[in-house]
């Protein structure tokens, strides 16, 4: 019998229950250095909040002992999208608005691979809106670092969808009129199980939630913030000790698998809090399908794959 | 009817048997009568009888039924078409009856339900008409109100006793359809089916037997275009799809739902037709070739991420069920309207393969070999069906499985090196390495939709676009040149050549065999490969003064099809026309010959 899309064959060992011999051999390996995993030069403006988030991604992938092999990353088109040309590692540069749905398939296909996406709140929530709510639901299992700069930067400061009411872009001269779309609530409310905020002003707290994120079964999706000095500077001085602001930390009390707490968490204004707003245990789609695909090939035991349509042909001469 | 012996049994009260090669029985009714079910029996019997078998019908686009009507043309030689006309009318109400009477031969049999039917005294001089209590009889044989729907059974059990059909394999069949349901179902409909069957419908009128099909010793599958497009691409080994519901493309999605997790594999609904072709490229990327597809609408919306496919060169089946369009068209109707946007729709210069199937038996091969160039030379490819092939039911050689199905296992053996876009690969053509291979210099591949270099990492370089843009199109120049010549049908030269692509394959060679009957030089090519074309056409078009593209799209603002168009585009000849309708229907084998007649043929007997 054939190996199935969610038990794939050997050499490939699944993240859930990995090889002993791998397991072993992967204990003596060393961890990635900085310098194996650093990419092209980041195209970015200097100053972008983006840098300390790939700073970030570096540390996570050195720490964590991920693999060449054991990581992807895709992210759809923006500054912040750029993303998986910055490292060596596999990865996918898709389309405006989808990398949400790429890195689907690409999670549902290989159990075996920890899929990252990386992409900008444009392409997040306003031409990958739709995305964005059935990637929660379905609750992929994959990491979304969403790095919400509140404006449109490589088209050259149009209003987002994140973009504050007043806002003055090239295309709200007299400010923006449309009211702003507030990710962490969308995420709560399209069933994400993982929902955290945080900011590239503070890489420690950004390196925990990704760390999280990435032990976290199911959608884990972090809001971060991540400034565009180029078009809307000082956006989130608010939120900043350095320049006067204040980074709150989710107070220890609060309860991560109550929605509604995370739902008025979520509507703070900025600065508010930073941390794991939500977090929930639900079945990945992932498991579902695998379980679908276990229970119906029981009845298929010992068939080779032809053999299994050779039975369907039969019924239908 | 094409009758090949007359009168074989006298016998005082027995209704005379005629022997006939095949018969085109026209069901009409409205959708909720269960008409398709009879006619699915008849096309399934057949195939068990190892005679050809086609069928066609239309389905109200509104859920809540009205109209509907199932042809099924069985034959005991090769059956190419559902036939223009019909030899059997089985009409259950008035509206069917006035409405399909124009579909029978003059002379032909009307079955009708004497309890819904007036019949017409004008037509009973033209038709043969035979009335049969149906909705009461079924009452009678099973109870019930009129309502329900065993009526389709009983009359079922009529064609049977008309046709001297195999009762034995009738009832294997209903037993066969209906086991797993409460066993009162089954027995209900053997029921209808017996009373049907030994009503005596032979006082009025004749009986038939078909002789025997030529086929002997071949085992045969019946089943409809999207069926055996979807077997085919689980032969072919793909196991991973992602899709979004429209007509007629739906049952190939709920098929490989249903199907995929036995063979391991998987098949995700998704919100719409742009995440459906982004998640299969993305299981394609990582090394699972994977199907989308869709109909009209849908593919319009698959256009961005198809590029990037192109771009990225990642391989991937779409399959694109026609419909009419633009916009959302005529739904339940078949046109051969996206061609152009199969072969070109996209911005850029974005070249992809592009297939048509010719028939049922053909969608299962051709979706085996959609397979097969996406991955051989990674890139997106189009299997473009349409409705009528998509619903109607053939039986053909059942295929060789064990020989045929295909796994697709990834390879992720590391390599030493790895260059995604090598521009030194022999006509283009490299292979995407999947995530999860580990490459040792440590230079890893992007997948990029931007222009790129040959790590796939961007670049603005001129000369590069250049170079990759060259690579891209070459790679299909290459399949171009491993293509098949396709095969005439008909002689090498002559007057006219009819050029035709996808499900009017049946009706164009049925046109040339019966202008060749009447003395006309006719030959017809259908062409597979759409785009890139095989070479050497140019030599064909040669042999003939005159060249007709038979297509059921429009004749365009210059006044030819779409792929008239295309093959103008390609060998600058002005003699290259069209022969087009929109009418939503599958072209009538009459229709081509009478358009052949009088556009080329009257045309060329001025000169
Ligand atoms: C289909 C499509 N529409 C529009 C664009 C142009 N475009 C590229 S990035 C972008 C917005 C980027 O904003 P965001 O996602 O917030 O990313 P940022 O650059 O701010 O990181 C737009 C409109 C595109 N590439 N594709
Ligand atoms: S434009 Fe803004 S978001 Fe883009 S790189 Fe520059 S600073 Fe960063
Ligand atoms: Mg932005």
């Amino acid at each position: 019998m054939s190996a199935t899309l969610t038990e794939p064959a050997p050499p490939q060992a699944t993240v859930a229950a990995p090889d002993p011999t791998t397991a072993a051999a992967a204990a003596d390996r060393k961890p990635l250095t900085r310098k194996e995993i650093i990419g092209d030069h980041p195209t970015w403006c200097p100053g972008c909040g983006d840098f300390s988030v790939l700073a970030v991604y570096f540390k996570l992938i050195e720490k964590r002992k991920l693999w060449h092999e054991k990581i992807v990353t895709v992210a759809g088109i923006g500054c912040s999208s750029r993303f998986p040309y910055f490292l060596q590692a596999h990865g996918a540069h898709f389309i405006h608005g989808r990398a949400l749905p790429f890195a689907t398939g690409l999670s549902l296909a290989r159990p075996d691979l920890h899929v990252f996406a990386f992409g900008g709140d444009g392409d997040a929530f306003s031409i990958g809106g739709n995305h964005f709510t059935h990637t929660a639901r379905k609750n992929l299992n994959l990491t979304y670092v969403v790095m919400d700069n509140q404006v449109y930067g490589l088209t050259k400061k149009q209003t987002s969808p994140t973009s504050p009411l007043g806002f003055k872009s090239k295309t709200d001269l007299w400010g923006a009129v449309d009211y702003p779309i507030n990710p962490m609530k969308q995420a709560i409310m399209a069933g994400a199980t993982f929902v955290a905020r945080t900011s590239h002003t503070n890489p420690a707290h950004v390196l925990q939630m990704m760390e999280a994120a990435l032990d976290h079964e199911g959608f884990s999706f972090i809001e971060c913030l991540s400034e565009c000095v180029e078009f809307y500077q000082g956006a989130f001085d608010a939120s900043n000790p350095r320049k006067g602001g204040a980074f709150n930390l989710v107070p220890a009390e609060h309860d991560v698998t109550d929605e509604m707490a995370a739902y008025r968490l979520a509507g703070e204004p900025l600065p508010g809090h930073f941390g794991i707003f939500y977090q929930v245990k639900r079945p990945t789609k992932n498991a579902l399908e695998a379980k679908i695909i276990k229970d119906v090939r029981e009845k298929f035991k010992g068939l080779e794959d032809w053999q299994i349509l050779q039975k369907t042909f039969d019924r239908m001469n | 009817m094409s009758t090949a012996t007359v009168g074989v049994s006298e016998a005082a009260a027995a209704p005379p048997v005629e022997a006939v090669k095949e018969a085109v029985i026209r069901i009409a009714g409205n959708s909720q009568d269960g008409i398709q079910a009879i006619g699915g029996f008849l096309a399934r019997l057949a195939g068990r009888s190892e005679q050809d078998v086609m069928t066609y019908m239309t389905i109200p686009s509104t859920i809540s039924g009205g109209p509907s009507i199932f042809q099924v043309r069985i034959g005991s030689g090769e059956v190419h078409s559902s036939g223009d006309e019909a030899d059997v009318l089985l009409a259950f109400y008035q509206h069917s009856y006035e409405e399909h009477i124009v579909h029978l031969k003059k002379g032909g049999i009307v079955l009708y339900d004497a309890d819904h039917v007036e019949p017409k005294p004008d037509w009973e001089l033209e038709y043969r008409h035979v009335g049969v209590p149906i909705s009461g009889l079924t009452v009678e044989a099973i109870g019930g109100t009129t309502r329900d729907k065993g009526k389709n059974v009983y009359a079922l059990g009529l064609i049977a006793k008309m046709f001297d059909l195999d009762a034995a394999k009738l009832r294997n069949l209903i037993g066969e359809r209906f086991s797993g349901k409460d066993t009162s179902v089954a027995a209900n409909a053997l029921n209808a089916f017996e009373a049907g069957y030994s009503y005596s419908v032979g006082h009025l009128l004749n009986t038939f037997r078909f002789v025997d099909s030529q086929r002997r010793g071949i085992k045969q599958v019946v089943m409809n275009g999207n069926e055996a497009l979807a077997y085919g691409l689980i032969a072919a080994g793909v196991r991973f799809g992602a899709g979004y519901p429209i007509t007629p493309w739906t049952d190939i999605m709920e098929l490989l739902r249903r199907e995929l997790p036995k063979y391991g594999g998987m098949f995700v609904q998704c919100e719409d037709e742009i995440a459906s072709i982004a998640m299969a490229l993305g299981a394609s990327y990582a090394g699972h070739l994977a199907v989308t597809g869709t109909s009209g609408p849908g593919l319009s919306l698959k256009t961005e991420a198809l590029g990037w496919g192109v771009m990225a060169e990642v391989p991937l089946v779409l399959v694109n069920v026609q419909r009419g369009g633009p916009s959302t068209g005529l739904p339940t109707n078949v046109e051969q309207s996206d061609l152009n946007i199969a072969c070109f729709g996209s911005h850029g210069d974005c070249p992809r393969v592009v297939l048509a199937p010719a028939n049922v038996e053909d969608c299962f091969y051709t979706a085996i070999e959609a397979v097969n160039q996406a991955r051989q030379y990674s890139v997106p490819v189009i299997i473009l069906t349409d409705q009528a092939i998509a619903t109607r039911i053939e039986a053909f050689e059942q295929p060789k499985l064990e020989q045929i199905c295909q796994q697709l296992t990834p390879d992720f053996t590391p390599v030493a090196t790895f260059k995604p876009y090598d521009l030194s690969a022999p006509n283009g053509i490299a292979h995407h390495r999947p995530p999860g291979t580990r490459i040792l210099d440590g230079r890893y591949p992007i997948a990029s939709g931007l222009e790129h270099d040959e790590y796939g990492h961007p670049t603005a370089s001129a000369k590069l676009h250049t170079l990759m843009s060259a690579k891209r199109r070459k790679k299909l120049q290459a399949l171009a040149a491993q293509l098949p010549p396709p095969k005439l049908y008909g002689p090498p030269q002559g007057k006219l050549l009819l050029v035709g692509w996808g499900s009017t394959h049946g009706p164009i060679c049925e046109a040339v065999d019966r202008a060749r009957a009447m003395g006309e030089s006719v030959s017809a090519l259908h062409l597979k490969h759409l785009h890139p074309l095989p070479n050497g056409l140019e030599q064909l078009f040669s042999a003939f003064t005159h060249t007709r593209v038979v297509e059921m799209n429009d004749e365009g603002v210059y006044g030819y099809g779409q792929l008239a168009g295309i093959l103008r585009a390609r060998y600058c000849n002005p003699k290259i026309l069209g022969i087009n309708k929109t009418d939503g229907l599958t072209f009538k084998v009459r229709e081509i010959v009478q358009r052949v007649n009088a556009e080329v043929v009257d045309g060329m007997q001025k000169y």
